[in-house]
């Protein structure tokens, strides 16, 4: 054959009419692994033998005259915070080390109902509290355009391996930009989908009302793929979305954009932090969905300025939570002591990394009694107020636009003794997890330094169609 | 043991019944008790790294029969995490309602008419269960603890009662017909043995003459409704025996020890009582619908008190009667009432059902009721005696029915001829004329002596009634 | 503006989180929280009498599954991943209260 294809949606067609075997997909990718993750570091796991015997048995279900599924032959990656039978799921926390789940996610399900063949499980901030994927108790994941930038996070691992062609599409998770900042720094598609519409189930959460797997793709296309293949309801998650959701096609990609209405978050883009270089290549995206047809205009969300502060409220809080159950009784990390409650403390103390506990600790306050109502009761309200300016907006217009991150990727260490740096790297990409709507970042060019820059499509609640259709104009229209 | 003069014991309860559903609230796990440990789990009940709950549509059903029988309001509801580190609990928080129960504002009237506020009956999850090694078997002194989490996740409503009971005849009362109801809805099994109902209480004490309430301890670990009423007494006691000594009694949380007959305290925590509840975001808000609610208020079972009202009617007993509430709690109240409606006498049917099918309830239930009509009806047409019909009905049972007429003429009962009777009572009488001049003389304890001696010589076939009646006759002849 | 967050609420709250933390933890990580936390201050400007507490995003109610039983996990895979396990059960240091 004459070049092997490199996009999923492409390897699924040649997978399915012969032109290629999934094992040789596989075997081209497992290569480019081989070749770069000793460098950086995306994988906690690289699921070579599973890869191969899945590939073995699409390929024998073909000459058996299976009908194929939309990902047949395609390599995926996920992040490992998603339950894999068998396989060590470990949140990149010693916690976790060596727990293998009894059960798969069910996104899990759903790529392997597909055809896709799971290849690695990449890394990831530490139960996915991070901006840059430093916070992995493996060690951090780098940047492939720059290995002495960080990839961003929390989904680092997932925006490399597809940046750095170990797969043509990975899975992440988002529950403050974990999928759309590092995308934009590793100059990839990432998608957090509207909230409900991908089942949490396996998901192991950070803060349940606010985590949403998505997709990473090379192109729009493919992040399409893959949201169609995942998104679904599950009565497994009891907050599954049970009414009709969008698949996304030609008519979506075509990325027409004539006569939509693109609101410009102004509060985001004047944002404190937003560097010169990223807001010029912002302007750009504008002005092309202007030429495209689109009607361009500035807009206020006033209350979105608020997001960061009601977000790191109301996550941690979810997450002091969520995060109880590691306490040495059932899996993972145990450290002995004399006592239940010493054995507690010890294993906890020595299991969970510096901005885990930072976050537990946060959200233990948060709750605690006597503050509830100053803090936590008062980030709901807040949050309903972003909410509710979120959708004045969407009255007058289809899509919202911002960047995605403040900047292009920042060095190893540059934010790690602040952590209120850190978190404002989250500024643009927070809101959308605070409403449950729908955003996705779209590589647009590079920064001052030669690294990616990314822009934000935000829409309202189920509004994917109109996501994908500014996303398809944007990405056909990038330098 | 009552308390001395002056004293008010002020109780208040709260009841955990586990529901009566296949699976548990969360899962689809096996509600089972009695399986082998930790076969019932799944990744939700075990608090697995991502999994997630979905309500059980069962769970809600029962707990919404519980609020309809306690005539609760039953209102839009959510749910909450209450988090505390505890090893029975898989995610080291307990799924419960918190400020929106689903049942609120309801009341149970005790058999004796004592109305007792129910504040909520709301709906949470089990905790797993922990065996001690070591220490006898106690938590403390034990070396270590082993976990089974099966019961981790079944269903459970807590049903919460005002400080209303003022004895522990009617805390005792009061979970009795708590119990009563509970079966009669089908929502629970009401074993306290089985630890599928557990009871705590609240408990202070007062001054009769001011109206404050005292400050109040809770009792835990109470097994059965007898300990219920030991554990009060005791410790109402307790706190009047401290008030009186001029100590204070201190807000805490103590432990039954059935053993030793005492409140023991229990480990008072550093960081009790700051449980961080807040709304579990894995769960979306429970809102039942009108048309549920009216039909779950409309299907009730007929409950324990309106069964006793009817009994009592039926039979002109008093509806607080021991025998009323034994034929209703044995479920034997349709018996009485089928026998009464076919014209049986009410009270020798009450008579018999709560005394000798009680004996053999499970029979008693199946038992045909023109059959149990027809052992009513010879017995009060004297055709056979109150022994005779004992016997048949013992009969009847143990061969699970049959015909009662026939079983009577297999053993030769029937109607004793008036003179054949007042022949015997003359040859008993001429036979031990030093015990009928002390009859004569009005002792009393001899007429034993005469029915029985009638009863040898007759096989058993006289009526005790009328022996005694012909001895009456013959002291005034 | 609310006061500071102190050394000791820290403190109390590491132990109601069960994690122990070291004097210079201590100090490093009341500064952070405490920083965070003013940040978040920004909202007090902010009148939300009237507004209604969002606690999730999604508007749906009455969610449930039917009462049926659902093959349960296997015992030996589960106890194979306990830190330590006896007598077919997870088997825990002792324990120094009863649950609250």
């Amino acid at each position: 054959m004459s070049e092997s294809p490199t996009t999923a949606i492409d390897i699924a067609a040649a997978v399915r009419d012969g032109r290629v075997t999934a094992a040789e997909v596989v075997e081209t990718h497992l290569a480019a692994i081989d070749a770069r993750e000793a460098e950086l570091h995306a994988c906690n796991a690289v699921l070579a033998d599973e890869a191969r015997a899945a590939a073995g048995r699409g390929d024998a279900a073909r000459a058996a005259g299976a009908t194929l599924g939309p990902l047949a032959g395609v390599p995926v990656a996920l992040k490992d915070n998603m339950c894999t039978r068998g396989i060590p799921t470990t949140c990149s926390s010693k916690i976790l080390e060596g727990w293998r789940p009894p059960y798969d996610a069910t996104v899990v399900t759903k790529l392997q109902e597909a055809g896709a063949i799971v290849i690695a499980k990449t890394n990831l901030d530490e139960f996915a509290m991070g901006s840059s994927t430093e916070n992995s108790a493996f060690g951090p994941t780098k940047n492939p355009h720059d290995v002495t930038k960080v990839p961003g996070g929390s989904s680092g691992g997932s925006a490399v391996a597809v940046a750095a062609g170990f797969a043509p599409i990975s899975l992440g998770s988002d529950t403050g930009g974990s999928i759309r900042q590092p995308a934009a720094l590793c100059g990839v598609v990432g998608l957090k989908p509207t909230y409900g519409t991908v089942s949490r189930y396996g998901l192991i959460a950070f803060a349940s009302s606010l985590d949403q797997i998505g997709p990473f793709g090379a192109t729009i296309a493919d992040a399409a793929a893959t949201y169609n293949v995942i998104a679904g309801h599950d009565p497994r998650d009891s907050t599954s979305y049970a009414g009709a959701m969008a698949t996304i096609g030609a008519a979506e990609l075509a990325g027409d954009v004539s006569g939509m209405r693109v609101g410009i978050i102004s509060e985001l883009v004047g944002a404190e932090g937003i560097a010169d270089d990223v807001k010029r290549r912002f302007t750009e995206a504008a002005d092309a969905l202007s030429a495209a047809g689109a009607k361009v205009e500035e807009t206020s969300v006033p209350a979105c300025v608020y997001g960061l502060s009601a977000y790191y409220l109301i996550a941690p809080a979810e997450a002091s939570s969520n995060l109880a159950r590691y306490d040495g009784v059932r899996y993972g990390l145990r450290i002995e002591a004399d006592n239940i409650t010493d054995m507690y403390t010890q294993t906890r103390t020595a299991g969970f990394g510096p901005e885990v506990k930072r976050r537990i600790m946060l959200g233990t306050y948060a709750l605690s009694a006597g503050y509830y109502d100053a803090y936590y009761g008062k980030a709901l309200k807040v949050r309903s107020l972003i909410a509710r300016d979120f959708a004045a907006a969407y009255e007058k217009f289809d899509v919202l636009l911002s960047p995605t991150a403040p900047t292009t990727a920042f060095g190893f260490g540059a934010k790690t003794d602040n952590p209120l740096a850190m978190y404002l790297s989250d500024v643009c990409t927070i809101p959308s997890n605070l409403c449950g709507d729908p955003a996705i970042s779209v590589p647009f060019g590079t920064g001052d330094d030669g690294l990616p820059v990314g822009v934000q499509v935000l829409a309202p609640a189920l509004g994917e169609p109109a996501l994908f259709r500014a996303a398809a104009a944007l990405e056909g229209s990038a330098p | 043991m009552t308390l001395p003069d002056g004293w008010v014991m002020v109780i208040g309860l709260e009841v955990h019944c586990e529901l009566k559903t296949a699976t548990k609230l969360f899962c689809g796990c096996p509600n089972m008790f009695g399986d082998e440990p930790n076969t019932n789990i799944c990744p939700t009940c075990l608090g697995l790294p991502g999994s997630l709950p979905v309500l059980n549509e069962n769970a809600v059903e029962l707990a919404m029969r519980i609020g309809a029988a306690l005539n609760c309001d039953i209102l839009a509801s959510t749910f909450h995490r209450k988090n505390y580190f505890y090893p029975d609990m898989p995610k080291d928080y307990q799924v419960s309602q918190y400020d929106e129960p689903i049942n609120l504002n309801g009341r149970l009237d005790l058999p004796d008419g004592f109305r007792v506020g129910v504040t909520r009956a709301h709906i949470e999850e089990d905790t797993g269960k922990s065996t001690h090694v070591g220490g006898d078997g106690r938590i403390h002194g034990a070396t270590h603890s082993l976990v089974d989490y099966n019961r981790s996740g079944v269903p459970l409503v807590e049903i919460v009662s005002e400080p209303d009971m003022r004895t522990a005849d009617q805390a005792r009362a009061y979970v009795t017909e708590l119990r009563a109801i509970l079966v009669a809805t089908g929502a629970s099994d009401g074993r306290m043995e089985e630890g599928s109902m557990r009871v705590d209480a609240n408990i202070s004490v007062r001054r009769s003459e001011t109206d404050e309430f005292g400050t109040r301890c809770e009792i835990k670990n109470v097994n059965s409704i007898r300990s219920l009423g030991r554990a009060i007494e005791y410790e109402a006691a307790r706190q009047v025996g401290l008030i009186e000594a001029g100590d204070r009694v201190i807000q805490q949380t103590r432990h039954w020890n059935e053993q030793q007959g005492r409140t023991i305290t229990g480990r008072v925590k550093e960081d009790a009582d700051d449980y961080r509840y807040f709304l579990e975001p894995d769960l979306v808000p429970l809102d039942p619908s009108p048309e549920w609610i009216a039909s779950v208020r409309s299907e009730l079972a007929v409950l324990p008190a309106t069964r006793r009202e009817a009994v009592a009617a039926a039979t002109g007993a008093d509806a607080s009667a021991t025998a009323v509430a034994t034929v209703v709690d044995l479920e034997l109240d349709q018996l009485v009432l089928g026998a009464v409606a076919a014209g049986a006498d009410g009270r020798i049917a009450l008579a018999r059902a709560s005394n000798e099918v009680a004996a053999d309830a499970e029979g008693g239930r199946g038992l045909d009721v023109a059959a149990f009509t027809a052992v009513i009806a010879m017995e009060s047409a004297s055709e056979i005696t109150a022994t005779q019909a004992k016997t048949v009905l013992g009969e009847l049972l143990a061969d699970g029915g049959g015909d009662p007429e026939a079983i009577a003429a297999k053993h030769g009962f029937e109607a004793m001829d008036g003179s054949v009777l007042d022949s015997v009572v003359d040859k008993v009488i001429a036979a031990n004329p030093n015990e009928w001049q002390r009859y004569k003389d009005g002792d009393a304890k001899v007429t034993g002596f005469f029915v029985g001696q009638v009863m040898k010589a007759t096989g058993g076939k006289a009526d005790g009634k009328a022996v005694t009646a012909a001895l009456v006759a013959r002291t005034k002849a | 503006m609310a006061k500071r967050l102190t050394r000791e609420e820290v403190a109390h709250v590491a132990l109601l989180a069960r994690l122990e933390v070291t004097d210079d933890e201590l100090d490093m990580f009341t500064g952070q929280l405490a920083d965070i936390l003013e940040h978040a201050n920004d909202v007090e400007a902010l009148d939300v009498s009237g507004v209604e507490a969002m606690a999730h995003p999604m508007q749906l109610r009455n969610v449930f599954r039917t009462d049926v039983i659902v093959p349960a996990l296997d015992r030996d895979e589960v106890l194979s991943q306990a830190p330590s396990a006896e007598d077919r059960r997870f088997r825990v240091p002792r324990i120094l209260g009863e649950a609250p």
